[in-house]
């Protein structure tokens, strides 16, 4: 037996799915948050269930590929399966499409209608009692957000059953309609004040200035949590708790030899200095808990916020227009937000596009032009000593090369990208559980990603110096890395180290002293040149090798381009 | 304004605030059907919320949900004005 859980996009599926396996998948106030299918275990009368947490889709006749795969998932369904419908309850004409058609395929269904709590608030009252007389399948209110419902959900669906409900075809929008009007009174009542919010962020007038105001107050309150955060809490921690352990620890060792040198690192001036010692355990564990971890949290928080609350799909509105060029639209730029935390998931979400171009377009620029937040932490450390226009520098030089590079790219793809057609959910006030619960999960992913790329790059570097290697490749390199890129020989070792993790590449760069403009340059070029391992096997996946191989080249040329002109033009 | 309302124009130069029912959707049998899911079908009752400068998505609602589509989708839509919304 599985259960299958289906309905529109963003009516909750995931947090359905959150409730009945306690797993935890990523949720957002928008449509196409889940793009690939989830599998989970819940427990049902005692026995072991399966249960899957099918992609959103408005009609079992697909229009795109997520509806494909839950079309798919549906054909594939054996005699005891079961199918949780997931309804919106304020939209119940809209949800019924769906259930109506489910309910032909004869499959025993439970429909569980969720947000049961917005109902009334606006002002929608519906009489379950004769949903369900009508449909003949269970219909249960729910929350899946606060988890009301949620067990009588589960006591229900062992009455699922196929529906006896019979209609014609040609007649289902009326039938719909009838239904409707059956069970659901609606009283009229004043707007809200999130529904004059929402109506305000999506008129240019004042959806502009919103918009601004939005970007602007996340930037700032990032850096503000960020920086608050390594220079109260992790830089302390580090300094006066973790270094005295370290200074022993080296005694230990005997101060130095090759085994020394792994794990501590080179002391500078008889103490640990993280930017330059590069030992395993001093800058290996800097780099991603001191430095990255900070940054990468307050990103976490200011971006799940934006996401729960709903204002990514009103920003999607705004910049249509200017995505267009890019030929891209709107929502392109949710995997672009995205990126600037990690670029895996940015390269994952570019599925919420329709075409192979847009999801060749997208994933380029992005894995060109958007620096993750573990480059732009240790470029904001390094830099910013230099002054903060320094690092404004490297973004707008970013910035520019993303907007340039669509451009040549939507006249340079062949065929056409289609508009925008999206729902524009309401603005919900996040539920502070689950919003921690969703940073608490991207942190998690974010620490098994990095700690042991990191120390694996740390490694390396330790190698690469041992073996003379990185002396090596820079005098075959030097004639580019120094005369184009105007950066010193040993600099090359960042741009290996970088392909391993790039954050680390960035912290290759302070024992070298280089100069405001030489870091710009490195920065720039780091961010550029090539996606780290953990991206470019996404990109391998979500183009397939020749796509990706075409994708490098641009990297590799635009890169060169764009280092060699800062080098001319910075002085 | 008064004597807007009876008017067929298409949902792309229909004015935000401008309250109408689907007359028309020409475009084809596969844009039907994706419109058709997402409730843009002949008869639905409708209103425009915003609009953007330079041919950008128009946001429409009908009941409780809210639906952006391109400036040349919308063009595809035909509506006839049933009332003002100021």
């Amino acid at each position: 037996m599985k259960i299958l859980l289906m309905g529109n996009p963003n009516v909750g599926k995931s947090a359905v799915f959150n409730r009945l396996t306690g797993a935890n998948v990523i949720i957002s106030n928008y449509a196409g948050t889940t793009v690939e299918f989830t599998k989970g275990i819940m427990r049902l009368a005692g026995q072991q269930v399966e249960l899957i947490d099918v992609p959103g889709t408005y009609t079992l006749d697909p229009t795109n590929k997520a509806e494909q795969i839950a079309v798919e998932m549906l054909n594939e369904h054996t005699d005891d399966d079961v199918v949780v419908n997931v309804v919106e309850s304020t939209n119940l004409e809209r949800s019924l499409n769906l259930t109506l058609q489910l309910l032909k395929h004869k499959i025993p269904t439970v429909v569980a209608l969720n947000f049961w709590d917005e109902t009334k608030h606006k002002g929608i009252s519906i009489d379950i009692e004769k949903l369900e007389n009508i449909l003949k399948v269970p219909c249960v209110p729910i929350c899946a957000v606060t988890g009301e419902g949620i067990n009588q959900l589960v006591e229900r669906i062992k009455e699922a059953k196929p529906s006896s409900l019979e209609y014609d075809e040609q007649e289902k929008w009326h039938e719909i309609g009838n239904i409707v009007e059956n069970v659901q009174t609606i009283t009229h009542r004043h707007h809200t004040l999130l529904e004059k919010l929402s109506d305000a962020s999506v008129k240019p007038i004042t959806g502009i200035p919103i918009a601004v105001i939005m970007l602007f107050l996340a930037f700032k309150l990032i850096r503000f949590i960020g920086e608050g955060l390594i220079g109260y809490v992790c830089e302390p921690a580090f300094e006066k708790l973790w270094s005295p352990m370290m200074l022993k620890l080296s005694n230990l060792l005997g101060s130095e030899g090759f085994v020394h040198d792994l794990v501590i690192g080179h002391l500078v001036e008889g103490q640990i200095d993280y930017g330059q010692s590069f030992g395993l355990l001093t800058t290996g564990l800097f780099v991603p808990l001191g430095a990255v971890l900070p940054y990468v949290f307050a990103f976490y928080l200011v971006l799940s916020f934006l996401e729960d609350f709903g204002y990514l799909p009103r920003l999607a509105i705004m910049v249509d227009t200017l995505m267009h060029r890019l030929g891209l639209h709107g929502l392109a730029i949710v995997p672009m937000l995205l990126g600037l935390g990690c670029n895996v998931p940015g390269v994952l979400s570019t599925r919420i596009l329709e075409t192979r171009r847009e999801r060749f377009i997208s994933a380029t620029i992005l894995a060109i032009g958007v620096p993750c937040a573990a480059l732009q932490a240790m470029v904001v450390g390094l830099l910013g000593k230099h002054g903060m226009a320094r690092v404004g520098i490297v973004y707008g030089t970013l910035f520019i090369v993303w907007l340039i590079l669509g451009v040549l790219l939507n006249h340079i793809v062949k065929g056409r990208s289609p508009e925008i057609f999206v729902e524009i959910p309401p603005y919900r006030i996040p539920y502070f559980r689950g919003l921690s619960k969703k940073i608490w999960i991207r942190m998690k992913w974010f620490i098994k990603e990095a700690v042991p790329f990191v120390l694996l790059g740390v490694l390396i570097v330790n190698l690469l110096y041992t073996f003379g290697i990185i002396q090596f490749v820079g005098e075959i390199t030097a004639p580019v890395v120094t005369r184009v890129l105007g950066l010193p020989q040993e600099a090359v070792g960042a741009l290996i180290v970088g392909f391993l993790r790039k954050d680390v590449a960035v912290g290759m760069l302070i024992p070298l002293g280089l100069t405001a403009k030489q870091l710009i340059i490195a920065s720039v070029v780091l961010a550029m040149y090539f996606p780290c391992v953990a991206t470019f096997t996404t990109l391998v996946k979500e183009l397939g090798v020749v796509d990706m191989l075409k994708s490098a080249g641009i990297m590799l040329i635009s890169s060169l381009v764009v280092g060699g002109l800062l080098n001319l033009v910075l002085t | 304004m008064g004597n807007t309302i009876g008017k067929r124009i298409s949902l792309a130069r229909m004015r935000a605030g401008q309250k109408g029912k689907i007359v028309r959707v020409s475009g084809g049998h596969g844009l039907a059907r994706r419109f058709e899911a997402l409730g843009i079908r002949q008869g639905q009752e409708i209103k425009k919320i915003s609009d953007q400068w330079m041919r950008g998505p128009v946001l429409l609602q009908h009941g409780n949900s809210q639906v952006a589509l391109g400036f040349g989708m919308a063009s595809k839509v035909l509506v006839e004005i049933t009332g003002e919304n100021k």
